[in-house]
């Protein structure tokens, strides 16, 4: 279920800023916020983790930009770098779309795995980069958060992904959307290891990935004004008819009304709620020892992690 | 079923020739004249036309097929298939959604539980199943009702035709992702065998949410896709964001069931008759039941812990990828 959320949104929320994050910041001394159209100052608005001094609007991130706003210093070890997209359709356009996103991101795809530190707790992180390829999950997405999860089963630590997806990716036809079910039955495999998962939904997460593994966190967490959605706008306005849809649809605000998310969270709060949160779930120290079911269950994570072992070997620790 | 068939592009020449065979035995009763030659003559050229019709469907007209009307859908099956079926309705905290129909079935002489996502003939009946569309109560329904199996040990038998999940406002209001998720994370682990026959449109998410499953079969003029072939066009600039080049698309996306078998993704394609499910329901249903109760006999053997592990290894597998130079696939290798 993909969908059209790369595309520019024109709402209070929206006017997002498209594409690449890169274009937000363009070669220069300032930058027009994509919320209020004022113009700031590059320094200051990197400073302020690319959220608008003025409206607050939170900007979209890369990866790069988000594990070092996020982790404990030095501390985010990225694994299973080394697999790569592959046209197995002959998708038209698939391959140049890849070759361009390798050109920018290297092998990383549109998801990228690892394990660090948040505010000292440890976890196993994974993060998607809405540049490639809109996010959109496919084959290496879905194996990749599927890799996270397993690894946090089996290494009896909490998982926290950060969404930021418009969908499956359609050029890997339904295998992609087989990637739904693969990440969730993973998500299970966490939860039957008792170990917390902690999704961060970011703008914008919609469609395949939304109402797959992103929607099965213990803690759903969302920055403020975050499109969170099944259906993109585009779409959404289509099958309203004409008719007007509510006001903040859909952004993270209106998911938390309807008791959908837990909480809105302000990016420069994130490392601090993360890290409580991640205390709170979760302490080796003082919690009871995994009945035996667990143990068992997170034994056999390991076990059915297929090609698993291979990745694990090839895994760069740089 | 309908009094005026729909006729696709594909099937006019065929419709011609009907509309002949009828014109000569009406003439030949009329009359009493003898036509009876000329009857078998254009009957064969018929057999011959269907044949090499249905031999070079392209995957446009494969998607059309699966969304016609005449076609079965989940309850024309569940008539012919089961011995005996009672419906339950409601998801228990909103609505009864009849996109989805729900409850006990009994088959050769066995329990189960069937969950079968519904379309409906004329406006009055589409309107009643949401266009096929299926809202989060209906995912809750199926929810509960394949927890119940699993309590009761009752094998699941769902039936998948749907265009996608609803996506109106109501339905985000009451959180269709969080209804679809939650189905594919319980479906991973239920601990009951799960068999899903797509016997029509398998459309994305929505069709998935009911379908995880320990054996998906599909039917052979099913489709199976990630989207609408209509939406991916509308999407995509490949295909210049036109939904007009929808049957492009749905070549590109490869949405037959052939090419689901192909990749692995399903695990048998159930034979229709020559024309289509609806060209002779009761033997497509025979089909069906046939399949399902062999299919039934081999999980009901199997412990349930393997059950489960070989479950999450087929969903594991699914996927094809490079690492580095080595070619990694879940299933076979694609050319």
């Amino acid at each position: 279920m993909p969908n059209d959320n790369w595309f520019r949104r024109n709402t209070k929320f929206g006017a997002a800023p498209a594409k690449s994050s890169n274009e937000t910041v363009p070669d220069g001394l300032a930058v027009k916020c994509g919320g209020c159209g004022e113009i700031v100052f590059n320094k200051e608005f990197e400073k302020n983790l690319k959220v608008c001094p003025k409206c607050g609007h939170h900007h979209r991130m890369s990866v790069d930009e988000r594990i070092e706003t996020i982790f404990d210093e030095g501390t985010f070890v990225e694994i299973n770098v080394a697999i790569r997209s592959r046209d197995f359709l002959n998708f038209p356009e698939y391959q140049d779309k890849l070759n361009k996103g390798w050109a920018k991101f290297g092998n990383s795809d549109s998801f990228r795995i690892g394990r660090g530190d948040i505010q000292g707790q440890k976890c196993v992180a994974g993060l998607s980069e809405f540049g490639f390829m809109g996010g959109s999950m496919g084959s290496v997405a879905g194996e990749k958060i599927t890799q996270a999860l397993e690894a946090g089963a089996a290494e009896q630590l909490p998982v926290v992904l950060f969404t930021t997806s418009g969908g499956a990716r359609m050029q890997e036809g339904l295998v992609s959307l087989m990637q739904m079910a693969k990440t969730s039955a993973a998500a299970a495999k966490l939860a039957q290891a008792r170990m917390p998962l902690i999704i961060v939904l970011t703008d914008p997460t919609t469609a395949g990935v939304m109402a797959s593994y992103a929607s099965l966190g213990d803690v759903l967490l969302a920055e403020p004004g975050a499109l969170v959605a099944f259906t993109g706008q585009r779409v959404a306005a289509q099958a309203a008819q004409g008719q007007k849809l509510p006001a903040n649809y859909q952004s993270a605000e209106w998911r938390l009304e309807r008791g959908q998310i837990d909480d809105v969270v302000a990016r420069k709060d994130l490392p601090i709620v993360l890290g409580r949160l991640l205390a709170l779930l979760h302490n080796p120290d003082t919690d009871r020892p995994a009945r035996k079911s667990a143990t068992r269950a997170a034994s056999k994570a390991k076990a059915s992690t297929n090609g698993n072992d291979a990745a694990h070997a090839l895994a760069v620790q740089d | 079923m309908q009094k005026s068939l729909t006729v696709l592009d594909f099937e006019r020449s065929l419709a011609e020739l009907d509309k002949n065979i009828a014109a000569y035995e009406t003439a030949g009763t009329g009359r009493g004249e003898d036509y009876s030659t000329v009857i078998d003559d254009l009957k064969s050229t018929r057999q011959r036309l269907l044949t090499e019709i249905f031999m070079n469907l392209t995957p446009w007209d494969e998607v059309l097929l699966a969304r016609k009307r005449e076609r079965p859908y989940s309850l024309d099956y569940i008539k012919l298939v089961f011995e005996d079926f009672v419906e339950l309705h409601g998801d228990r905290l909103f609505s009864d959604d009849q996109s989805i129909v729900c409850g006990p079935a009994r088959i050769a002489g066995r329990n189960v539980m069937v969950v079968g996502q519904q379309k409906g003939r004329d406006l009055k009946e589409r309107q009643l199943r949401n266009f096929g569309y299926p809202r989060p109560d209906a995912y809750r329904k199926a929810l509960r009702m394949m927890k119940m199996a699993e309590k009761l040990r009752l094998p699941v038998i769902t039936f998948v035709d749907c265009p996608g999940a609803d996506t109106n406002v109501g339905s985000e209001e009451r959180g269709i992702s969080d209804a679809i998720a939650r189905n594919l994370m319980e479906m991973s682990v239920l601990g009951t065998p799960i068999i899903t026959i797509i016997i029509g449109e398998g459309g994305s998410g929505g069709a998935l949410g009911v379908a995880v499953a320990d054996r998906v079969l599909i039917m052979e003029h099913a489709i199976y896709s990630v989207i609408a072939p209509e939406g991916c066009a509308a999407i995509l600039d490949t295909f210049g964001r036109d939904p007009a080049r929808a049957d492009e698309a749905s070549a590109a996306l490869r949405v037959t069931s052939k090419h689901a078998r192909e990749f692995g993704l399903v695990d048998e394609i159930l034979p229709e008759p020559l024309g289509g499910a609806h060209a002779d329901v009761e033997a497509a249903a025979e089909t069906l039941r046939s399949a399902i109760v062999e299919n039934l006999a081999k999980l009901s053997e199997m412990p349930l812990d393997h059950l489960l592990e070989q479950r999450y290894a087929k969903y594991r597998g699914m996927g094809f990828y490079d690492i580095i130079e080595e070619v990694v696939t879940g299933t076979e290798p694609i050319k």
